[in-house]
């Protein structure tokens, strides 16, 4: 691990001040992620802001009806939390299908939001990678690629977004709060969060350098059926092949998003229309225009069944 | 440098550590307990959980300056010989191990699956997210994924997990 030094934060202002002023400094919360990278010397950050005392841990309703999560609300507390379970049981579900035990008492909502790809190429610093350093290229295309992505991808990267949080928070229509260095704050549909690798891979977020996450917001519970399918190598502790976060209502329609298949959660408007149709008719709108390689064009008619399974289990 | 001041099985502990120390390496060269092993090195075999404020985390996954003001408790603190913990001597009877090297590991983590199940948290196996969990091997084998044994004893640690469990009625 390269040196850093450290500094516990005291308010959420002053953290993302700190980001702003000190250069190579990166916040840690969880640090389940960021740590195992330092340690792999893939993240170097030259100081440390820990977030881990801004009390942002607190899940709330708001006046919409909804929910407003803490960024530093542990992976744990949020699957258990008895509104979550109750009225938002997709993001509990996805939540548990997620990482272990130990690390689900550490993983923090934002953490969990922005946790990086877990492509062999990023973690093996012998091998070109664009996201690690970009310009060096991508042995993933042309390599072993079992695990990456079918959508969205570039000619610079193939890797995914491996949350499963984040799926169910795309299927929920959740809002990022963040605040910045100069202090203003705002607001952004989980749909406009992860940018597409294009010609940038290593910048894999909207956020803007030191833009510290606060909470993520839940709109008010659309009822239905939440269901969280995750296909994966073992049964548990595992990151998903392909997975699929739904809500579907008793007359059939309903959402769905998509994981492992891309570098955010896949979610498309129209192939939700589809839902009353079954599950060839979703997966053909979610797919349209996947460019699978031949080690993971399995992940195209995994996805039709695994939706098939999901609209099945939807009916019992 | 930096310093920090944690509580480790009951005492007090102050140490003056180079930033990049995680807990798991403050408890083993700093303070030598142990007990808590070095597996893997980035949270994926388990051999390193410890409690903090009575919740299981993987130390090798955090920094000891992360951690002011927490209490630990690592598997020293759960039972020595002379005064085992109810699942150190489960785990002896059941023979939950086989070179011992995860043994530590899967005990805090047995420790805390109970009560974590105690406390009502569902799991992915949990066939209703709003029912209380119950104790069963299949919510056992999942809870414990974290926690790798390369030697193949995981029928004997759920028997020895079960045992417990059902002792503690």
């Amino acid at each position: 691990m390269k040196p850093f030094t450290y500094e516990r934060a005291q308010s959420p202002a002053e953290a993302a001040a700190a980001a702003a002023r000190i250069a190579g400094a990166k916040f840690i919360a969880g640090g389940t992620n960021l740590l195992d990278l330092m340690k792999l010397e893939i993240e170097t950050p030259a100081h440390l802001i820990d977030v881990n005392g801004l009390k942002l841990d607190t899940i709330e309703a708001t006046a919409e009806g909804g929910l407003r999560i803490g960024a530093l609300a542990r992976n744990t507390d949020l699957a258990a939390d008895p509104r979550v379970r109750r009225n938002y049981g997709l993001l509990s579900r996805a939540l548990l299908a997620g990482a272990s035990g130990q690390l689900r008492n550490k993983a923090t909502t934002a953490g969990n939001l922005l946790q990086r790809t877990r492509c062999p190429y990023f973690y093996d610093t012998n091998q070109p990678c664009n996201k690690r350093q970009p310009g060096s290229g991508c042995a993933a295309i042309g390599g072993f690629s079992r695990q990456h992505a079918v959508l969205g991808v570039s000619e610079n990267c193939i890797a995914t977004q491996p949350s499963d949080m984040a799926v169910a928070m795309m299927a929920l229509d959740a809002t990022v709060e963040t605040v910045r260095a100069d202090g203003a704050t705002r607001k952004i549909p989980i749909a406009d969060f992860y940018r597409a690798p294009a010609d940038t891979p290593e910048t894999e977020t909207v956020l803007a350098p030191g833009e510290l996450i606060l909470a993520v917001t839940l709109p008010k519970p659309v009822g239905g059926k939440h269901i969280y399918h995750k296909v994966r190598d073992r049964a548990s502790y595992a990151f998903a092949l392909v997975s699929v976060g739904a809500i579907v209502q008793r007359d059939g329609s309903g959402r769905a998003a998509l994981g492992g298949v891309a570098h955010k959660p896949w979610r498309i408007a129209a192939a939700e229309a589809e839902m009353p149709r079954g599950a060839k008719a979703v997966a053909e709108r979610l797919l349209a225009g996947a460019t699978p390689t031949h080690e993971n064009a399995f992940k195209l008619p995994l996805v039709e069944r695994t939706l098939a399974a999901v609209l099945s289990d939807a009916r019992a | 440098m930096a310093k920090v001041s944690f509580n480790v099985n009951g005492e007090s502990r102050a140490l003056d550590l180079d930033t990049r120390t995680t807990l798991l390496d403050a408890l083993r060269e700093h303070l030598l307990l142990t007990g808590s092993k070095k597996g893997c090195d980035h949270g994926q075999c388990g051999a390193c959980t410890v409690m903090v404020n009575g919740r299981r985390i993987n130390s090798c996954l955090t920094l000891a300056v992360m951690h002011e003001g927490d209490a630990i408790t690592t598997i020293e603190g759960l039972g020595m010989p002379g005064h085992l913990h109810p699942l150190q001597q489960a785990f002896i009877k059941h023979d939950g191990y086989q070179c011992g090297y995860c043994t530590p590991g899967q005990i805090v983590s047995a420790v805390a699956v109970l009560d974590e199940i105690k406390a009502g948290i569902p799991s992915h196996v949990s066939a209703d997210l709003n029912a209380i969990p119950q104790v069963a091997e299949a919510e056992l084998r999942e809870r414990m994924s974290g926690n790798i044994c390369r030697c193949g004893a995981y029928s004997n640690i759920v028997d020895a997990i079960t045992e417990v469990a059902g002792s503690k009625g």
